[in-house]
């Protein structure tokens, strides 16, 4: 029969099972009711085929084996997982047992960082042991983590061997591992990375020859246009503004390459080079990295590139603005003629010092003057050597005699920057918050301390110093601190049609009121000249007639 | 995050590249135990770390039986010493909203009430009280707000008894990787706003002894939270956009789960540009 919620106490008292029943219970009836009951529990449920007593069986087994405490509480959910167990082993036979995670795939990839490559011999290892561009990573690492930064180590260590990789694919003379940028979908790691001279010509070289050819093409439409010009619309007068050229690769924005890969054991893309429009542009947005290179940048002003040039710019603003070291550690480079300095530009190269004396880490937490920056700031322009736009060249100048001359717009100033190795007490601060904040790692053991920077403009950005050792590293979203809201450029103001002159001036139109009138006028005029011929040859004929 | 799997759980949300010093992981271990049994706190969590302009908040977390119930909630400057906040209000809140810019690592200092809002100085004047905002009540208020709005749990780790308090769920055996990445399978633990709207047919669906709580997929705005697997898939890591530092792990089917900020302490305004 249906299952029937009763009151609480019914099914106790029932003839011939209380244990307040007098009567001696037949045995016989007894073994009877006992072989009934046990028939029913045997029963198989028509839905889903299990019996009440196999499954109280397995519970009962399950709860004596595991023994959890409070058993009574959880007695329906072992229930449950109980006859969940069942229904799987029953889907087992429909599928594969084996489900292939995503997670092994990648498992796979991280392994193959860890196998050497097998074709070497021992004379490569000897070489390796020597000078080696690699990164000692793990040691940097365990000197940010006494400032509690840093990813975990077996991350680090699979960075590590994936920077191993990538110099033994690319002819690099220095690497370093940069930071970390967080996305939406996925993160990026970033290694700055100086090639040997000599390695980077054959990308300019192929593009050189584009522009040639580009070249040969324009004479030839120009001829073309020659012939048609008796028939073109008038040309627009707009010279839209020069566009500044980006800096050389080696030099400026440009001296570092990068690299980037989403995650260690994923293969490494080159960054292509930031040019100064990406830079302006830069500052003016604030967008998230998504993790994928070809992602665009919907923003406005519109960002001239995809999320790769979005991501070397912020890359860019961010060493210019944070990669620090201490003072002494880099000085000048020596050369000859030092004093003729061209347009005032200063120096932009630095090297190593070999009488490098460290200061003690309380000197170095102490002051924000023992540390300086090493990498040259960027001006408002977006390149970080200032360039003149509308400077000409000889060629331009004998051109523009035989063409009529354009207005000439004002002369630019020239931009100027911070020089290379300023200390960063000269930084200056957002509202009343400092640039850096300095602190030793530890109180406790001062004598073993390490004096770490923490950057208040680009949070994420980190130095520390310890004796000879240096480092910079970057984890973050890649935005720069603002107390206040962004606010995003607004569109400029809509552009005249034409300059406003006294040749030419714009009235309005005659409303129909004045054209009437206008009209009324003119008609009135020309009757009024009418008469006039009336009365004149109505006194010819008199006069005719007098004669 | 549990104090009691506080090293490894470190571990995993090191993908941000905050964490903690080897020095505070091990006064964290000791100092976290006394808090539990000086305050009597059934469970401690320790809540993370907002960096100030001249230090920082390290805050820990304190659970009774209820665990759905107001936490206490403390803080210290160098993880030994702690000290116990007061509750957060609703008038604490709205004053510290008002606040921009970083925290300074003073608990004392205060901030000018002027510059912020003259009217409400005026009548603060008027009743004789000092228009000034402390520190501690600033860092109160956001801790409020960073918990109400972004501190989260994986289905089916609580469980809600029938008398109205709220437990972990000894039953619970961790998210599977499918429904790991689906914002749907992460609660909100804090009071449910947006359960009442459900329609009725959604409202059937739901099993009241683990859904009583509000789920991630209707956050506004929508996007604000990115789901990613580190460590090769084997960790499912979310992180907050709206509140720049916060980062919940979750290791998929197993009990390993857990939120903690290292941040600023700002709420990240510009979010709706940045997407």
């Amino acid at each position: 029969g249906p299952y029937q919620p009763h009151e609480p106490g019914y099914g106790l008292y029932q003839s011939g099972y209380s244990p307040y029943d007098d009567q001696i219970p037949d045995p016989k009836s007894r073994t009877l009711a006992i072989q009934n009951a046990k028939a029913y529990l045997l029963k198989s449920s028509t839905t889903s085929g299990l019996n009440l007593y196999d499954h109280l069986a397995s519970m009962l087994t399950k709860i004596l084996d595991e023994q959890p405490t409070n058993a009574v509480d959880i007695i329906e959910n072992i229930s449950k997982d109980v006859k969940w167990a069942q229904f799987q082993k029953k889907m087992d036979t429909l599928r594969d047992e084996h489900e292939i995670l995503p997670t092994f795939e990648a498992a796979e990839k991280r392994k193959a960082l860890f196998l050497t490559a097998n074709g070497e011999g021992d004379e490569e290892l000897e070489e390796e042991i020597g000078e080696t561009p690699l990164p000692n990573v793990m040691e940097t690492a365990f000197y940010f983590e006494q400032a509690g930064i840093g990813l975990s180590k077996d991350e680090s260590y699979h960075i590590f061997l994936a920077l191993k990789k990538l110099i033994s694919v690319q002819p690099i003379k220095i690497c370093r591992f940069w930071g970390k940028i967080l996305g939406l979908e996925m993160n990026y790691i970033i290694a700055e990375v100086q090639y040997y001279e000599g390695e980077e010509e054959e990308e300019t070289e192929e593009e050189e020859v584009i522009e040639e050819g580009g070249k040969g093409m324009d004479e030839v439409e120009d001829e073309d246009e020659e012939k048609e010009k008796e028939d073109e619309p008038p040309k627009s007068t707009y010279k839209p503004p020069p566009v500044i050229p980006e800096e050389e690769n080696g030099t400026g924005a440009n001296k570092y390459v990068y690299f980037v890969c989403n995650e260690p054991g994923k293969p490494w893309v080159k960054l292509p080079p930031v040019t100064p429009a990406q830079i302006v542009c830069a500052r003016k947005i604030k967008k998230f990295f998504t993790g994928r290179l070809d992602a665009p940048v919907v923003s406005f002003p519109p960002f001239p590139g995809n999320e790769a040039n979005y991501l070397r710019a912020q890359i860019a603003r961010i060493s210019a603005g944070t990669q620090v070291s201490p003072i002494g550690f880099y000085q000048f480079v020596e050369e000859e003629g030092d004093e003729e300095e061209e347009g005032g530009g200063g120096r932009d190269t630095c090297e190593e010092n070999p009488d490098f004396q460290p200061l003690s880490v309380a000197e170095m937490v102490d002051s924000l003057s023992t540390w300086v920056h090493h990498v040259q700031s960027i001006l408002k322009q977006g390149r970080c050597v200032w360039f003149n736009p509308f400077q000409k060249s000889e060629e331009e100048e004998e051109e523009e005699e035989e063409e009529e001359k354009a207005e000439e717009p004002d002369e630019l100033q020239q931009e100027t920057g911070p020089p290379l190795l300023t200390p960063l007490s000269e930084d200056e601060g957002i509202q009343n918050i400092p640039a850096w904040t300095a602190q030793p790692s530890t109180n406790l053991i001062p004598q073993h301390a390490v004096a770490v920077l923490q950057s208040n403009r680009w949070p994420g950005a980190y130095a520390f110093a310890s004796g000879k050792k240096f480092g910079n590293i970057y984890f973050g979203w890649g935005h720069k601190y603002s107390p206040e809201n962004h606010t995003p450029a607004l569109p400029p103001p809509v552009q005249a049609e034409y300059p406003s002159e006294p040749e030419i001036t714009e009235t309005r139109d005659p409303t129909l009121e004045e054209e009437l009138a206008f009209k009324a006028a003119k008609e009135a005029a020309l009757a009024a000249v009418e008469e006039e011929e009336d009365e004149e040859d109505v006194e010819e004929d008199e006069e005719e007639e007098d004669d | 995050m549990e104090a009691a799997s506080l090293l490894a759980a470190l571990e995993l949300v090191a993908g941000g590249g905050a964490g903690l010093s080897p020095e505070k992981r091990a006064v964290l271990g000791s100092s976290l135990l006394l808090l539990q049994r000086d305050y009597r706190f059934e469970r401690v969590w320790f809540w993370g770390c907002i960096q100030g302009v001249r230090g920082a908040y390290y805050i820990a977390e304190g659970l009774g039986p209820d665990r759905a119930a107001p936490r206490s909630r403390l803080y210290s400057l160098n993880c030994v010493e702690w000290s116990l906040l007061p509750p957060a209000t609703k008038e604490m809140v709205g004053q510290a909203e008002q606040l921009k810019g970083r925290f300074q690592g003073d608990p004392s200092f205060e901030y000018e009430y002027t510059e912020i809002n003259a009217e409400d100085a005026e009548r603060l004047i008027e009743d004789g009280k000092e228009p000034m905002i402390k520190e501690e009540v600033r860092l109160v208020a956001t801790i409020e707000q960073i918990d109400r709005a972004v501190g989260i749990i994986p289905r089916g780790a609580f469980v809600k008894t029938p008398l109205g308090s709220v437990h972990e769920n000894r039953n619970f055996e961790g998210l599977s990787l499918t429904e790991a990445k689906k914002l749907s399978s992460y609660f909100h633990f804090t009071e449910p706003v947006n359960l009442k709207n459900k329609t009725l047919l959604e409202k059937a669906d739901l099993d009241p002894s683990t859904d009583f709580l509000d789920s991630l997929e209707h956050d506004i705005p929508q996007g604000s939270w990115t789901v990613q697997l580190e460590k090769g898939g084997t960790v499912v890591v979310l992180r907050s956009l709206l509140w720049l530092g916060l980062t919940f792990y979750h290791v998929p089917m197993t009990k390993q789960y857990g939120y903690i900020y290292f941040g600023s302490g700002e709420k990240n305004l510009d979010l709706p540009f940045m997407m």
